[in-house]
């Protein structure tokens, strides 16, 4: 009896013990973890998403699904194969495959998008060791790979089949491009009002520039995305395209720079970690796009001009630094 | 536009359970524990022997050493043993042990103290009632009221942030202590022969700058200063910097920039020690969270057990995950309550178990940069942190380990819940312990 008593004693004792945690402070917790981040940037993309699908219907709904669920499998599969624990639930995937999507044309053969779901998260993420070691962004890794294996699926006639008002094969970047070589003379700002609202050139996340800023500026407000490469993106494509006689304006408005700006060249990963690097990640960003825009026999230029200059953050994060509280010369 | 620094973090305040809870005076308990070491400093040799009579304010421990302070009975009775006992940071530190022998009044023993104090009869009081700094850093107050005499100080600035979530001590005393503070800081202006007098105060404590300022109504160098209610903004080097504008040197000390920084509770015990000679055995600090069933704000011996004073708030509730001596932010978690309250414990702070689970699953760096946007002493804290993991730490170094003040900014806001200050701190250490292997 007295035996039972001590053990339950020690029983009592244990229990009492084991209800605390010690771990190191802070004992407190912001709100903010990785899915919360990933889910506000999607719903960010939402009404952009919205918008393709209504001005496109089922074949947008098709390349966005089969891009995501492509996605989402590849990272669990590759997770699955090397023992790792599975961490689909974090959305990061998700967001990859939705942003892929975005940056391809509406109608395209169905393994287009499976395929560019698997370079994306295979070649582009996993190969480095998953969410947080990738050096390009995953998204535009598939979107380049897809770019040089199969041109003519994304940049080919698809819109003929699905409007029956497009009249013209070209882009507005093309036609841009046409002009500066003396083939056709028009005017760019007639391209203001539809590349805003209704665009339906190009890829599915170019269909509305106002909508992609609104969704950008929501991110930034919300503390997600820092201004500063969108702002230094931006902001020299919007110069440099002056000075090198473009109209400003419809550079900003045409094409992926927009959705590039907002949701490709802010991805944490891919990009310099401090105020400064940032501002001269995006303006390293801006200057590429009109280098590549004006002088290259590409029309677009937004996902070399970014891939690129992921190649020079670790470079970017290894000489800028910020200066230390207090670092004054004794 | 209220004053402040450039990064920090807003961590919700709590400060609204115990905010309008008067200190109330804990009953004197029937035995304390009272580690020889309570602060930065050379330790204490104990001046009582085992099965000897105490009485209350009396010295009990000593040192030699010029940055050390003395230690005191916290109530009378007996020592009944002088033995390595179990302190907050989880190490054993050598101990006396008093018990109280009968019920009933005690007696207390006051400093001899002069009617006009000189500066060296302050220093040598605030030494003899073995105070330190009461906000947590415990740094013995008369080192740091004799800086070098080439470094004059000019201005002198009283701690009244409390940016630590929960915290309440600082702030009952400044609505129920006002003259005391107001006096402290005219004691320490007057020891360092400085003309500027601040007290900064963040703005969630409008009935603390209002009460205070009212006090200062006639001083022509005494000046209130509001501050933006932003963590942390208690911090020295940083209130400073909002106040006066100057930057304190990397790995220097306040006085390099003619200020000197006290908390608002270690300048009432200043006063009262000088006026009235009073020895520092109790501290007001604040037991407060959902993990407690009572939060109260309460005046407490130094050396009593954390159980008892959290028997005296009601008790721990059901779903009680973590019990923190200080704040939430830079406090020590226990893992029993068998600890006694020291000179720099400013509170208990009791959370549930919802709130801490999280920290459990941390992933890897994201590169988000949001730990770069809130380090107040602008460091790249994940790298620092990838840097200590990997052993790494000549290039944590390089990127200012060293610098880091711990406040745990980059830990709270990281998404990903990586132990950044942890793996920080213990970079820290492997720095410092390199180094003296060097010398």
């Amino acid at each position: 009896m007295s035996e039972e008593k001590k053990r339950e004693g020690e029983k009592k004792k244990e229990e009492k013990l084991s209800r605390f945690i010690v771990s190191a402070p802070p004992h407190l917790r912001g709100p903010e973890d990785v899915s919360r981040i990933m889910l506000l940037v999607i719903l960010a993309l939402l009404p952009v998403t919205v918008e393709a699908v209504a001005m496109f219907g089922i074949f947008a709904v098709q390349t966005i699904l089969l891009c995501i669920i492509s996605s989402v499998v590849t990272e669990a599969v590759i997770q699955k194969i090397r023992g790792l624990p599975i961490t689909i639930d974090d959305y990061s995937a998700v967001l990859t495959g939705l942003l892929l999507a975005l940056c391809l044309p509406p109608k395209v053969p169905f393994w287009i998008p499976i395929i560019g779901g698997i370079v994306a998260i295979g070649l582009g993420k996993q190969v480095f060791g998953g969410l947080g070691f990738n050096i390009f962004n995953p998204a535009l890794v598939g979107r380049a790979f897809l770019l040089m294996s199969w041109a003519n699926h994304l940049t080919g006639d698809w819109y003929k089949t699905v409007r029956v008002d497009a009249v013209s094969g070209a882009t507005p970047l093309f036609v841009a491009k046409q002009l500066r070589a003396g083939l056709v003379n028009v005017d760019l700002s007639q391209f203001y009002k539809p590349l805003l609202l209704a665009n339906p050139y190009g890829s599915m996340g170019e269909v509305s520039a106002l909508l992609i800023t609104l969704g950008g500026l929501f991110l930034i407000v919300m503390g997600i995305i820092d201004w500063k490469i969108p702002a230094g993106y931006i902001g020299t494509t919007f110069l440099l395209s002056w000075l090198l006689g473009g109209d400003p304006i419809f550079y900003i408005l045409a094409g992926g720079m927009l959705f590039g700006a907002f949701y490709m060249a802010t991805d944490y990963v891919t990009t310099p970690i401090t105020g400064k690097g940032r501002l001269f990640f995006g303006i390293g960003c801006g200057l590429v796009t009109v280098l590549i825009r004006f002088y290259s026999n590409f029309p677009e230029a937004v996902t070399y001009s970014i891939l690129f200059m992921n190649a020079c953050t670790p470079l970017i994060d290894i000489y800028i630094k910020p200066k230390k509280f207090g670092a004054v010369v004794k | 536009m209220a004053k402040t620094f450039p990064g920090g973090v807003h961590p919700p305040e709590y400060k609204e359970l115990t905010r309008d809870k008067t200190i109330e005076d804990f009953p004197s308990p029937s035995k304390v524990v009272i580690p020889l070491s309570q602060h930065i400093g050379a330790p204490c040799e104990p001046r009582v022997e085992v099965g000897e009579s105490v009485k209350k304010g009396q010295k009990i421990g000593d040192s030699e050493a010029f940055v050390s302070s003395p230690v005191h009975a916290s109530i009378s009775g007996k020592v009944k043993s002088i033995e390595p006992h179990l302190s907050f940071l989880g190490t054993k530190i050598s101990s006396i042990v008093i018990e109280r022998e009968e019920e009933g009044d005690e007696e207390e023993i006051y400093l001899e103290v002069p009617e006009e104090p000189t500066p060296d009869d302050v220093k040598k009081i605030v030494r003899e009632a073995g105070i330190v700094g009461l906000g947590g850093a415990a740094f013995p107050t008369q080192v740091k009221l004799s800086p070098p005499p080439d470094k004059p100080i000019d201005a002198v600035i009283i701690n009244g942030c409390e940016c630590e979530p929960f915290l309440n001590n600082d702030f009952r005393l400044m609505v129920e202590k006002p003259d005391s503070i107001v006096d402290g800081l005219k004691l320490i202006m007057m020891t360092l022969s400085a003309k500027r007098g601040f007290i900064g105060i963040e703005t969630n404590k409008p009935e603390a700058i209002k009460i205070i300022s009212e006090k200062v109504k006639g001083e022509s160098d005494i000046e209130v200063i509001p501050l933006e209610t932003k963590y942390p903004q208690g911090s020295e080097k940083h209130l400073i910097k909002a106040i006066l504008g100057r930057e304190v040197p990397s790995g220097g000390l306040p006085f390099e920039v003619g200020a000197y920084v006290q908390n608002v509770q270690t300048t009432v015990a200043i006063s009262e020690a000088v006026r009235k000679g009073k020895v520092l055995t109790e501290r007001v600090m604040t037991v407060s969270g959902p993990g407690i069933k009572n939060p109260l704000n309460l005046r407490v011996n130094i050396g009593t057990l954390a159980s008892e004073i959290i028997d005296y708030c009601g008790g721990l509730t059901e779903d009680v995950g973590k019990v923190v001596f200080g704040g939430p932010m830079t406090g020590f978690a226990q893992s029993t309550l068998e600890i006694p309250v020291v000179k720099g414990t400013s509170g208990l702070t009791c959370l549930t178990r919802e709130m801490v689970i999280p920290t459990n699953h941390p992933l890897y760096c994201i590169r988000c940069g949001k730990c770069v946007q809130v380090c107040p002493v602008n460091l790249v804290p994940n790298t620092i942190a990838s840097y200590g993991y990997l052993g790494m730490f000549e290039d944590a170094e390089e990127y200012g380990a060293l610098d880091c003040i711990e406040c745990g900014s980059c830990g709270y806001i990281c998404p990903s819940r990586r132990p950044l200050v942890q793996l920080i701190k213990f970079t820290k250490a492997k720095i410092l312990e390199e180094k003296k292997k060097k010398k």
